[in-house]
């Protein structure tokens, strides 16, 4: 197809010229580094480790480093990771959630502009308040008939602990 | 489909330049938000790894702490900034300018604590610190401050002072030649201005630190046999600091070698911290009587007084903080982040001043409540020692006059003791310098007490009911 310069090769498509061969070829290599770039950042900052269940991963940005050495030590290591208690339970909510965290984490720790230490967000106090029932249902739905209260009780403001002291 | 790719195909083909400068261009973008990505990851690692430099070598001789600061500047960087003068609501010093004079060099000190509130003056009537007072600056002036206070001109003070006013690991070996308790000693029966001329730095990093492991160590003779005595009191026989005691009690250890009520024992002028008893008020008061001392007698009534000074340890000994096994350094010197790395803040200051890091790691509750629960507390404690001075004033008073009697009433050696008792009190709450936060129900405990020894005084000197 290339030697023909002059003729329309088939209906209303515009034939190639040397001009845009030769910018397709460049812009090739140019998306080509980029993309090369991207992927070799991607390795090198352990990125697919994020798609795991692996709690390590949740410290390799070094800020949750003191969150992961309280969970090593706390009650709930043996029984639960960080997933199971940060991320809600469903394939999509789940990778949904790790994707906006994976975002805004990135966005924190890379311009550095956070609050020290950290604290939890709203949205993501429910998904952990949503995590202990998950587990605990038999008891803390007995607790929650009977503080029949409007605006539900907070299992982790007494125990705050369980998860990681930190 | 055919159809989109060859709209796609025409579309470039009619403007290739302006598709390839726009693509080119997204393509850029991409790679710089890669790049800042990817150098920012590499600088985290890097910290992570909790780089060391050893620039220079440290030994037991290196007492400059600049020379610390070329291997650990980002703590050297913080400590450097204890010459911040920074107002809390009920502590912390202002900057006052002053003209500096022949014998006093200072052009900025303190708020002067005496002519803020004149009852200190009658409270320490006849003693040093009824001349000069001034608000207590940070680490950075300790050595100045000490040199130059009109305290000097009006008492003689001994070398003593400079344990706990200046860096003194290599002085005091020098002077002892290599044992540091021997050189300690010696600078004890030094005049002052003699001892001074044989000290550089305040308070600095061999102080608290081992040069070679940079693990906390205890360098105060005066603490190692304060302690010593306080554990033996306990049953806990022969205890050496450095030995035994936990990382967490060290991060208390160092900053109480001075942070203490401490008193000069006998014409040797030895350094001794009166915990043989006990830590508490009472305990150190017992310990005092039987040693039958006394820091000077009172000018008005003739009193044998004692001065509390700033016994911040032994305070926050008797509150929920200790009881929790929260060190001095957990709220005063709290972990940072610098990037990945974790220090803890050599800027020793207030947690007033830093309630994120120093109360928030434990307490989940917003800044502004936990700034109105320390400050409750202490307007609390402030209103007490208010009306406890001024209950020691009117004793003060009363014995003045019933002193000025013929003949003095027969209470008057008891009316004394009570001013004492009341006086010590009440100065161990405000030479304590939390006001009241170290031990809120404790410092509350011992201004009523000293209230109520002011009242007995008061009922001691009333004429016998006929």
């Amino acid at each position: 197809m290339l030697h023909i310069t002059s003729v329309e090769s088939r209906g209303s498509v515009k034939a190639p010229s040397k001009l845009t061969v030769f910018l397709a070829v460049l812009l090739a290599l140019i998306l080509g580094s980029a993309a090369g770039l991207g992927a070799f950042t991607f390795t090198y900052a352990h990125g697919a480790s994020y798609l795991t269940n692996d709690p390590r991963a949740c410290a390799n940005c070094h800020v949750m480093q003191d969150h992961l050495d309280g969970w090593v030590k706390s009650s709930h290591r043996a029984v639960a990771t960080c997933n199971d208690c940060h991320t809600p339970a469903g394939l999509l909510p789940k990778y949904f959630t790790k994707a906006e965290h994976g975002f805004f984490h990135s966005l924190a720790f890379t311009t550095g502009q956070f609050h020290d230490p950290i604290q939890i967000k709203a949205r993501s106090l429910r998904v952990t308040e949503n995590a202990c029932r998950k587990c605990h249902k038999d008891i803390v739905h007995q607790i929650d008939i009977a503080a029949n209260s409007t605006v539900g009780l907070s299992c982790t403001r007494c125990h705050a602990d369980v998860g990681h002291m930190d | 489909m055919a159809k989109l790719k060859d709209r796609l195909l025409n579309f470039y083909r009619s403007r290739p330049i302006t598709v390839f400068v726009f693509m080119a261009l997204l393509a850029a973008v991409g790679a710089v938000l890669g790049m800042i990505v990817l150098v920012s990851v590499f600088r985290h690692k890097q910290e992570a790894q909790n780089p060391f430099f050893r620039v220079v070598e440290l030994t037991d001789e290196t007492d400059d702490p600049a020379v610390w600061g070329k291997n650990f500047p980002l703590q050297y960087d913080d400590y450097r900034q204890t010459v911040d003068q920074v107002r809390t609501r009920y502590g912390g010093s202002e900057a006052m300018e002053r003209t500096p004079t022949q014998a006093d060099p200072r052009s900025v000190v303190a708020q002067s604590r005496i002519e803020e509130d004149p009852r200190l003056k009658t409270m320490w009537a006849g003693y040093a610190f009824a001349k000069d007072f001034r608000e207590e600056r940070g680490h950075a002036y300790m050595l100045d401050d000490q040199t130059y206070t009109e305290r000097q001109q009006v008492a003689k003070q001994p070398g003593t002072c400079l344990q706990c006013h200046a860096s003194l690991v290599v002085p005091y070996k020098k002077a002892g030649d290599g044992d540091l308790v021997k050189g300690f000693e010696k600078f004890n029966q030094m005049p002052f201005a003699e001892a001074r001329k044989l000290v550089t730095h305040p308070v600095a990093c061999i102080d608290c630190h081992d040069p070679k492991t940079l693990q906390l160590r205890v360098t105060r003779p005066g603490f190692m046999e304060g302690i010593r005595a306080f554990k033996a009191s306990q049953g806990v026989k022969d205890y050496d600091v450095n030995r035994d005691a936990t990382r967490q009690e060290m991060r208390t250890f160092v900053c109480g070698q001075c942070h203490v009520e401490y008193y000069f024992k006998g014409p040797e002028k030895r350094l001794v911290y009166p915990w043989a008893n006990g830590l508490k008020v009472e305990q150190i008061l017992a310990y005092y009587d039987a040693e039958q001392f006394k820091d000077w007698t009172h000018a008005d009534t003739g009193a044998p007084v004692l001065k509390a000074q700033h016994p911040e340890f032994e305070m926050w000994n008797q509150g929920i903080h200790a009881r929790s096994g929260v060190s001095c350094a957990d709220c005063h010197m709290p972990y940072k982040r610098e990037g990945a790395q974790k220090i803890s803040d050599h800027h020793v200051r207030s947690p007033l001043l830093n309630i994120n890091r120093a109360c928030q790691t434990c307490h989940k509750w917003p800044e502004a409540e936990l700034q109105a629960r320390a400050e409750g507390i202490q307007e609390r404690t402030q209103h007490m020692r208010n009306l406890a001075l001024d209950a020691l004033v009117a004793l003060i008073a009363d014995l003045k006059t019933a002193r000025a009697t013929n003949p003095p009433p027969p209470a008057l050696g008891a009316a004394q003791d009570f001013q004492r008792k009341a006086q010590f009190y009440l100065d161990f709450v405000e030479a304590e310098n939390s006001t009241g936060f170290h031990a809120p129900e404790e410092a509350l405990r011992v201004l009523g007490e000293s209230i109520d020894f002011a009242r007995q005084g008061q009922l001691a000197l009333r004429p016998a009911k006929q």
